[in-house]
């Protein structure tokens, strides 16, 4: 059998699937990351908790109202981004003005709030959330057996990124979007609600987030906690993509999946370190970011 | 010179007098419950323990001797700095007597230094490592509900003699897996079993599906779980959707509590089968507990960390009232004197080394077909012997042991 560095390529190439599945997770939390970072400056470190939101009201929508996957990753997203246009309009919109910083410290207050409020609620252990029946099961590889459900991640992420990405970059909205980051003042001049416009983009890289948690939900424990585990790395996708580009974190997300894949394999207690050490790396190489346009 | 023979004999009257009236400092008997009220811990351990501990002291009649009983909690964030900040804090400024539960074993060391220097008793129910009766013993420190040599015995030799001879261990990157996965091979191998490998994953880590990858082309049997709390939940979970349960490969949970069956849920859980201190369903006593934990906590049932820690309080009560002071190193004598029987233990003692030696289960989870509802999780399937469970005492590593 062929081997990689004493590895059988068989299971190397299932070692890289997965992480491309990790990926996708760390791609449609960053890419919401990137959006709202590039429109609003703001840095949103209640992410996590948004995300963990996501989870919890699928998981509550299940057991309250008996309603299944297919409603919930609907109906979380927009309930979640509702929350989060809330909080903007009434928080974050004060912050425009003033440093980073002041953005940072309030999301991060939130999202402590958010988990204490779950915690108090619900407890620390998670709740139980099974994959629908549609997407049990599996597929052998050959190489590897490959849950229907991870698939179905994977391709949902990549549908997601892929169309924000287009949103953004190809269309009308997503230039209104871009000129508003550059010169709010003027795209206003030409009669352009912007602020109703920073509400909604909060809003679907809110969405975004609780998606993600949906999608999770079945896979992880949902728990209070269940974001503010992933937060920092997620943080870390974005700086290594560059600081509120779109595209840099979408592909940042899933190359860093497989890097963190590849580590689980090679030596595995490294694998939740080694997403800083090529932000180190990438940071003294390219302060901007792999795909950063200004220093 | 006479004057100075007076001065002493008055000063050694005074003291004695003064030691025959304070035999309890302050007035009062003091209980601390640190442990982990916001983190991984705080739903097998956290607020149901200081519930648990209140629920002694009321059913202890709220009163010593005619002196009033005060419970007091902390939030150590499993973290030893903090948890020997608060451990000296109360020792010294608040009256404290005794603390309990200190679940996460780095939390309980830290505390153990402080009890020991101070000769104030600490009596741990949550963390799980051997070394607090070994090279961390103290002649007045407990351990109360289980240990890692206990779990590794009762479900190691279980899993073995089931034909479950080759392993391969998912354990968590610190100090308590380590000594969880070491103290379970010892246990595999003795028992003819073999290991085939391990991969230490980072702690706390979310995907599992790359290592249980690995664990399963090794071919092993079983994969063993030397983790806890979210670790062990999120393996379950991904062990089911990588169809590596279905593919006749089983798990076994080292240390899986009450509430992560509950969270898994038992579609996912069923069939593992781990050992416990306590299980609420098992006598009357044990359910009357449960039920009077259960009505304060939010119908929960108690996992065998806060049993443990009514437990170990009651007794620590009964020895405190027999002795009659709170001096840590006269009542710990008398904890040793008085054996333990109640809905928790039958028939406990304590050993010489700290170790509170009690029967051990071993349950499987129920599948959903058996289960008569919410928490009907357990059947037991075999009482262990406590001292089968418990290391035995000559091989115990405890310093002020191995002097004598």
């Amino acid at each position: 059998m062929m081997t990689i560095f004493g590895i059988p390529a068989q299971a190397l190439f299932g070692q890289l699937l997965l992480g491309l599945i990790n990926g996708a997770f760390y791609a449609m939390l960053s890419l919401g990351l990137a959006l709202i970072f590039g429109l609003l400056n703001i840095i949103n470190f209640s992410h996590g908790a948004l995300y963990m939101m996501g989870a919890f009201v699928a998981w509550l929508l299940l057991t309250v109202l008996g309603a299944g996957y297919w409603t919930a990753l609907v109906v979380a997203p927009l309930l979640v981004a509702v929350f989060g246009m809330i909080i903007e309009r009434t928080m974050l919109c004060r912050l425009y003005k003033l440093d980073h910083l002041y953005g940072l410290l309030l999301t991060f207050g939130l999202a402590l709030v958010i988990e204490g409020v779950f915690r108090q609620l619900y407890g620390i252990s998670g709740m139980p959330y099974a994959v629908p029946k549609e997407l049990a099961g599996g597929w052998n590889l050959g190489f590897m057996y490959l849950p229907i459900y991870r698939a179905w991640v994977v391709m949902a992420s990549m549908v997601l990124c892929l169309g924000s990405w287009l949103l953004i970059e190809k269309t009308k909205l997503g230039a209104y979007l871009r000129a508003a980051t550059e010169n709010a003042t003027l795209v206003q001049a030409f009669g352009i609600n912007v602020p109703v416009m920073i509400t909604l983009t909060y809003g679907f890289g809110v969405a975004l987030a609780a998606i993600a948690g949906v999608l999770a939900a079945p896979i992880y424990s949902v728990n209070p906690l269940m974001g503010s585990n992933l937060i920092i790395v997620v943080f870390a996708v974005v700086v290594i993509g560059g600081m509120g580009s779109i595209l840099g974190a979408i592909v940042t997300g899933f190359l860093l999946g497989l890097v963190e894949g590849l580590t689980k394999v090679f030596y595995p207690e490294a694998a939740s370190t080694v997403i800083f050490v090529v932000m180190a790396i990438v940071l003294l190489i390219k302060p901007a970011g792999l795909f950063g346009k200004r220093s | 010179m006479i004057t100075k023979r007076l001065l002493l004999g008055a000063a050694a009257l005074a003291l004695s007098a003064g030691a025959a009236q304070a035999q309890y400092s302050d007035n009062k008997v003091k209980i601390g419950v640190l442990t982990d009220l916001s983190g991984t811990y705080s739903d097998l351990a956290g607020s149901g323990s200081v519930e648990a501990a209140k629920m002694a002291v009321e059913d202890f009649g709220g009163k010593l001797n005619g002196i009033a009983i005060e419970v007091v909690s902390a939030d150590h964030q499993n973290k030893a700095d903090i948890a020997s900040s608060v451990a000296r804090k109360w020792y010294e400024n608040e009256g404290v007597d005794a603390i309990f539960d200190l679940v996460t074993t780095a939390a309980a060391v830290a505390v153990r230094e402080v009890s020991r220097e101070k000769g104030k008793i600490d009596i741990n129910s949550g963390a799980a490592s051997t070394v607090l009766t070994n090279a961390q013993c103290s002649p007045t420190g407990f351990h109360w509900t289980y240990d890692t040599y206990a779990l590794a015995v009762g479900t190691g030799n279980a899993v073995v003699k089931q034909g479950g001879d080759s392993w391969f261990f998912l354990t968590a990157d610190y100090a308590f897996g380590h000594d969880l996965q070491a103290q379970t091979e010892r246990v595999v191998k003795a028992s003819g079993g073999k290991v085939l490998g391990a991969v230490k994953h980072p702690f706390p880590n979310a995907d599992f599906s790359s290592f249980l990858l690995q664990a399963q082309s090794s071919g092993a049997k079983i994969i063993g779980l030397a983790n806890a709390g979210s670790d062990t939940i999120n393996a379950i979970k991904q062990a089911k959707e990588f169809g590596i349960t279905q593919g006749g490969q089983k798990l076994a949970g080292m240390l899986v509590f009450l509430s992560d069956v509950h969270s898994l849920g038992l579609e996912t859980a069923q069939g593992m089968q781990m050992t416990t201190g306590y299980y609420w369903d098992m006598d009357d006593s044990s359910r009357a507990f449960a039920k009077k934990f259960g009505e304060r906590m939010k119908g929960k049932m108690p996992t065998m960390v806060q049993a443990g820690v009514y437990s170990s309080v009651m007794h620590y009560l009964k020895a405190a009232a027999a002795a009659k002071t709170d001096d840590g190193v006269k009542v710990a004598d008398e904890m040793r004197k008085l054996p333990i029987n109640d809905f928790f233990a039958k028939n406990g003692k304590l050993r010489a080394d700290g170790r509170m030696v009690h029967d051990m289960f071993l349950v499987e989870v129920k599948k959903p077909s058996e289960s008569k509802g919410p928490w009907d999780y357990y059947k037991v399937l075999r009482t262990i012997p406590g001292d089968e469970a418990y290391k035995p005492l000559a091989e115990s590593a405890c310093p002020a042991l191995m002097k004598k």
